[in-house]
């Protein structure tokens, strides 16, 4: 059934996409500052013919609002910033007067002009090393030892609020509770925060996203949950995790439950897949709980496998796009499944179907290379989901939390995540042991395991590497800079001006509309998307690899968040942010609200135009 | 009606380059920033086929030969560009393209005057008298069908080929031809090689399994309107003096860019800024300023916003931008349809008219085709019952659809409807043979791949092999 109305007048919607792809080994390691800037001067120049009088009264008050000798951090911060020489001041200052000149703003602008933000490194870190907390730690500063690698500093109070929020919740804190962690004496208060944001419930809706990724929860083509299945499948993972259900069991569910894809949520996972066929269904099983690329697998091995699934059967009901998943003893005497004949087309004449030999179900075998015998009655995905989820078998547990990590890190310690085999060995294989072994000793309890690496100093060290080993960054040295989600990013911007998104679905029937409160990390519905989560990268749900996410910073994206009037209302009516203007100490509200921190001495206040520089700042956008 | 020609003209195997020229990233940082946003925009969508991302440019980086970029050489590509007119909704095939006059009215309501067009024997609707004018410049394919009467499944397959329901969500063919024909002015043009006018489709992701690389950026605003406010490349009330002390300001205030200013992710980001602001305050950005046309052909193209969305094409194109598609969002006329076509179709007759005159008289017709056609027809029996009081169902058994230039001749007719235009007489064309048409004029090899995010091989051009139905390519108009 086909909506027989044409589409409502869609959001404006920029939907552009010219991605610069983030570099990989293959970028030049520095380019000269004046070749990469050269955007400067003929601005500058441009602005001298044009309105010279107007750069020079800038330039005047930029003088007097900068006292002589202001010390002006280098561009790169070094170790030794607070003891800075009276020679290096002066130089300072005179870089500072070259950085005027260049200076375009315009008569326009309306607010004071500022100095260039003075910071030292001390608003991200702390300038000590770091000591190791406990068992993780040791083995990952075992490997820093024996490759000497220099770690980074620890993360400052403000790094790590912002970053285990983000990381923990998809969510940035609020004013209130920036200001409350930042003003809390108690030593322990990183511990204090990281149990207090386990429980809470955004918790549940950032985790159900990240599953719903990769269990491909959507109603649309080309998997066709169907609104009712998507949204139902989506309440059972939120509510698994939700209730901490442990690992173990959320898969086992998962992959032996029987009945309708309305009643029992969780045997969506039999029909959320780009095929349905028995192989097809390996090949997500081993990709999903094993992070194994079947298409990387001897053929033998995805055959036996696939063995498993051989009874799995779908059944109609008289309801509306229910859908039954059943064991059917049966099926492999059935001819194989004749490929879903499409639309008729205009006056075509269907030959009938032929009758085709049963194929004989292959001869299970597990993954390890053992094979079972399984009784005719016997439901074969109990069998494989007894062999997967036993404590025994490292395929289930060590993806897990090596998933779990890269999720934290940014970096698996099996690197890519979802690509395990023999020849992509661990960075360091006796930290994946241990945590795997950890996972089992908690009853499979991933918050146990998300809790450790939290509380790591692994974990807690600044992004601003010291150490230029190539391994560096796959021994963790430093924290892994990475742009936000797409979910991530509008429910910020959400929460800082104080405004909403709507999100609806009229494809396919029944209309899905979701209540404007409702953050894009909470939506159940891969298919319910708006232009803004489709710019930055929210996947398309298809393939349940890691590698959908799209979190490439792209020139579309910059134009949406630097001059489109979706963020330009945003910030000009959004109720929340006119608040925080209204209050007494403006600006430093308004960094708390994007930033999570206070700003320094050389920031500046001002209304609109500050929210509008601090949301499209690099700190904003990437967790760091 | 005119007599078809049965044209088969051998292709030439004169191999043309349509590779972007590969510059290493050193040159272009020595060439200077004003080419820095450009090469970032251009390189991505000359590379935009390649699934994995080239290194520093080096002869092992040569494409693989079946990949998209390399497969739109070694043919003679007659079409360099696209301007595709999409009626939403569908179109009623016989008050425009198709007229049956001798129906009777409870088929042609009142509009049973076809009018004589420039081409002796084609007659068309007779709200069209300035495309009937021009009827030597385009051709009519009075048979395409698919049988599908739900827009999302209809606009699916007319836009792509296939049929939906399977494994992989096709890409439309805005889509195909920027992942093979990318950019062919390379570093020359920041403007995205795909843009809609001005809203995107809504029924269906235009960028299927290719992802959002390769969605087409959406203008959003009105060419209509005094200012044609781009949605993030002009915006309203803020001077481009603005924009540079704005721009300046978050220089100076982004602390962490300066503090990692040497990581992978904070150029990326400064890359991705450089390339935003040229197209708000640079030159590129000028293209939709149309203010800057005489304003005798803005009103020869219709005052309206589909009327200057036809205009702001044909200046897109003048770019070298490969893909436009101009969104119109008014043809599902269930009820009260003649009122409808009366308001509707002379805003359709003067855009596409002027555009085709308008290509011609700048000697670009030759080299853009332009495609015009809805996901289907309306019933050409009229609803004359409430509640539609003289309405038009849906119809996918048969329709119409218009294409000219890059290669396709004009003043023809392909295929034939019956006497009352409910079935196909004569000629079926599928979306598939349009499709495989557009493309081979294009230079797209038949059995290039495109690039798939998981590797999987998936011919960019609809085949047989894949199950579906096909009478073959446009040969009699090409």
């Amino acid at each position: 059934m086909e909506s027989s109305t044409p589409p409502p007048p869609p959001q404006p919607k920029p939907a552009a996409e010219f991605s610069i792809q983030v570099a990989g080994a293959d970028r030049p390691k520095k380019v000269p500052q004046a070749k990469r800037g050269k955007k400067g001067p003929p601005i500058a120049i441009f602005q001298w013919l044009l309105g010279g009088l107007a750069v020079c009264v800038a330039l005047v008050v930029v003088k007097l609002n900068t006292p002589p000798g202001t010390p002006t951090p280098a561009r790169r911060p070094t170790a030794k910033v607070p003891e800075e020489s009276a020679a290096d001041k002066r130089r300072e200052g005179s870089k500072q007067g070259e950085a005027d000149n260049t200076d375009s703003r315009g008569p326009e602008w309306g607010l004071d002009p500022l100095p260039e933000a003075r910071h030292d490194r001390t608003t991200f870190e702390l300038l000590a090393p770091p000591s190791p907390r406990g068992r993780l730690d040791e083995l990952v500063f075992a490997k820093w030892k024996q490759l000497e690698i220099e770690p980074a500093n620890p993360c400052s109070d403000a790094v790590f609020l912002r970053r285990v929020y983000l990381d923990v919740l998809g969510t940035v804190p609020t004013v209130q509770e920036a200001r409350a962690f930042l003003n809390d004496k108690s030593p322990d208060k990183r511990k204090k925060l990281i149990d207090a944001l386990l429980q809470r419930p955004e918790f549940a809706d950032f985790w159900a996203m990240k599953w719903s990724d990769l269990l491909r929860v959507k109603s649309e083509f080309p998997v066709n949950l169907w609104p009712n299945a998507a949204q139902a499948y989506h309440r059972w993972i939120r509510n698994s995790i939700k209730n901490n259900l442990p690992y173990d069991k959320f898969v086992r569910e998962l992959l032996t439950s029987s009945g309708s894809n309305f009643r029992v949520p969780q045997v969506n996972f039999y029909r959320a897949l780009p095929s349905k066929d028995p192989k097809g269904i390996a090949r997500a099983v081993a990709l999903t709980f094993m992070g194994c690329r079947t298409e990387k697998w001897p053929e033998e091995r995805l055959a036996g496998m696939s063995a498993f699934f051989f009874k799995v059967g779908y059944k109609r009901t008289g309801e509306w796009k229910e859908e039954i998943v059943i064991f059917d003893p049966h099926k492999s005497d059935a001819p194989p499944p004749a490929p879903k004949p499409g639309p008729k087309q205009a006056g075509e004449k269907r030959a009938p179907e032929k009758k085709l030999k049963p194929a004989l179900p292959p001869r299970p075998v597990l993954p390890d290379g053992n094979p079972v015998e399984i009784a005719w009655d016997k439901d074969p995905r109990e069998v494989f989901a007894d062999w997967l989820v036993a404590p025994s078998n490292p395929w289930f547990t060590r993806n897990i939390v090596n998933r779990v990590w890269y999720w934290l890190q940014g970096r698996g310690i099996v690197h890519e995540a979802d690509d395990v085999r023999p020849d992509n060995p661990p960075s360091n294989p006796a930290l994946l042991d241990w945590l795997a072994e950890e996972l089992v000793k908690s009853n499979y309890d991933l918050k146990h395991i998300y809790r450790l690496i939290l509380n790591s100093s692994t974990y807690q060290l600044s992004s601003i590497p010291k150490s230029k080993h190539p391994e560096a960054a796959a021994q963790f040295a430093s924290y892994t800079v990475r742009r936000l989600e797409a979910e991530v990013i509008i429910d910020a911007l959400n929460q800082i001006t104080g405004t909403t998104e709507s999100y609806s679905s009229i494809i396919p029937e029944p209309y899905t509309f979701i209540p404007e409160t409702r953050r894009a990390i909470a939506l159940p519905d891969g298919s319910i998307t708006s232009s803004f989560l489709e710019l930055f990268g929210r996947p398309p749900r298809d393939s349940g690899l890691e590698s959908e996410r799209n979190n490439r910073i792209t020139a579309g994206q910059r134009l949406h968040l630097l001059n489109s009037s979706h963020v330009r209302n945003k910030l000009r009516d959004g109720p929340g942010l006119k608040k925080l203007l209204a209050e007494g100490n403006a600006s430093e509200s308004v960094y708390l609200a994007i930033l999570s921190r206070l700003p320094g001495d050389g920031d500046w206040g001002g209304g609109e135009n500050l929210a509008w520089t601090l949301v499209n700042s690099t700190e904003f956008l990437f967790r760091h | 009606m005119a007599r078809i020609r049965e044209v088969y003209e051998p292709l030439s195997g004169t191999a043309v380059s349509l590779n972007c020229q590969r510059v290493s990233r050193r040159e272009l940082f020595a060439r200077g920033a004003t080419s820095l946003g450009a090469f970032l925009l251009g390189r991505q969508l000359c590379l935009a086929a390649a699934p994995k991302r080239a290194a520093a440019p080096k002869p092992a980086d040569a494409p693989k030969p079946a990949d998209a970029r390399s497969s739109s050489s070694g043919r003679q590509a007659k079409a360099k560009a696209v301007i595709q007119l999409w009626l939403s909704g569908g179109p009623p095939h016989t008050d425009t393209f198709d007229p049956k006059p001798e129906s009777g009215s409870d088929y042609t309501g009142p509009l049973n005057h076809p009018i004589e067009t420039n081409v002796k024997g084609i007659r068309i609707g007779e709200l069209l008298p300035e495309l009937a004018k021009v009827a030597d410049k385009y051709s009519i394919i009075r048979s395409m069908t698919h049988g599908q009467d739900g827009h999302e499944t209809a606009s699916y397959m007319v836009q792509t080929g296939r049929m939906p329901g399977g494994r992989l969500v096709y890409p439309a063919v805005g889509a195909v031809v920027t992942a093979f024909k990318g950019f062919e002015k390379g570093t020359e043009s920041l403007i995205p090689p795909y843009i809609v006018l001005t809203q995107p489709q809504g029924r269906f992701s235009e960028a299927g399994f290719l992802g959002i690389k390769y969605k087409p950026f959406a203008t959003g605003g009105d060419p209509n309107a005094y200012r044609f406010e781009v949605e993030g490349i002009v915006a309203p009330g803020i001077s481009d003096g603005q924009q540079r002390s704005r721009r300046a300001q978050l220089d100076r205030a982004d602390l962490l860019a300066r503090t990692l200013q040497d990581s992978p992710q904070m150029v990326a980001a400064k890359e991705a800024e450089e390339a935003a602001y040229d197209l708000i305050i640079g030159d590129a950005g000028k293209v939709f300023d149309l203010s800057t046309e005489k304003d005798d052909l803005r009103i020869r193209y219709g005052r309206n916003t589909f009327g200057q969305s036809c205009l702001a094409a044909r200046r897109l194109i003048e770019k070298g931008v490969k893909f436009v598609t101009v969104n119109q969002f008014v043809w599902d006329t269930h009820k009260e349809h003649f009122q409808a076509m009366r308001r509707l179709l002379p805003n359709l007759d003067k855009g596409l008219a002027t555009l085709l005159s308008d290509l011609s008289e700048r000697g670009l017709l030759d080299s853009t085709i332009v495609w015009c056609c809805g996901e289907f027809g309306r019933t050409p029996k009229v609803s004359w019952e409430s509640p539609w009081n003289g309405g038009r169902q849906h119809f996918g058994a048969v329709f119409s659809a218009v294409v000219a230039g890059g290669g396709f001749k004009g003043g023809q007719v392909v295929g034939a409807s019956d006497a009352k235009g409910e079935t196909v007489k004569d000629r079926p064309v599928y979306p598939g043979d349009l499709i495989g048409s557009l493309y081979e004029l294009l230079g797209i090899d038949p059995e290039a791949n495109l690039p798939h995010p998981m590797n999987e091989i998936v011919k960019a051009t609809p085949s047989p092999a894949e199950g579906l139905k096909l009478a073959g390519r446009l040969k009699e108009i090409m």
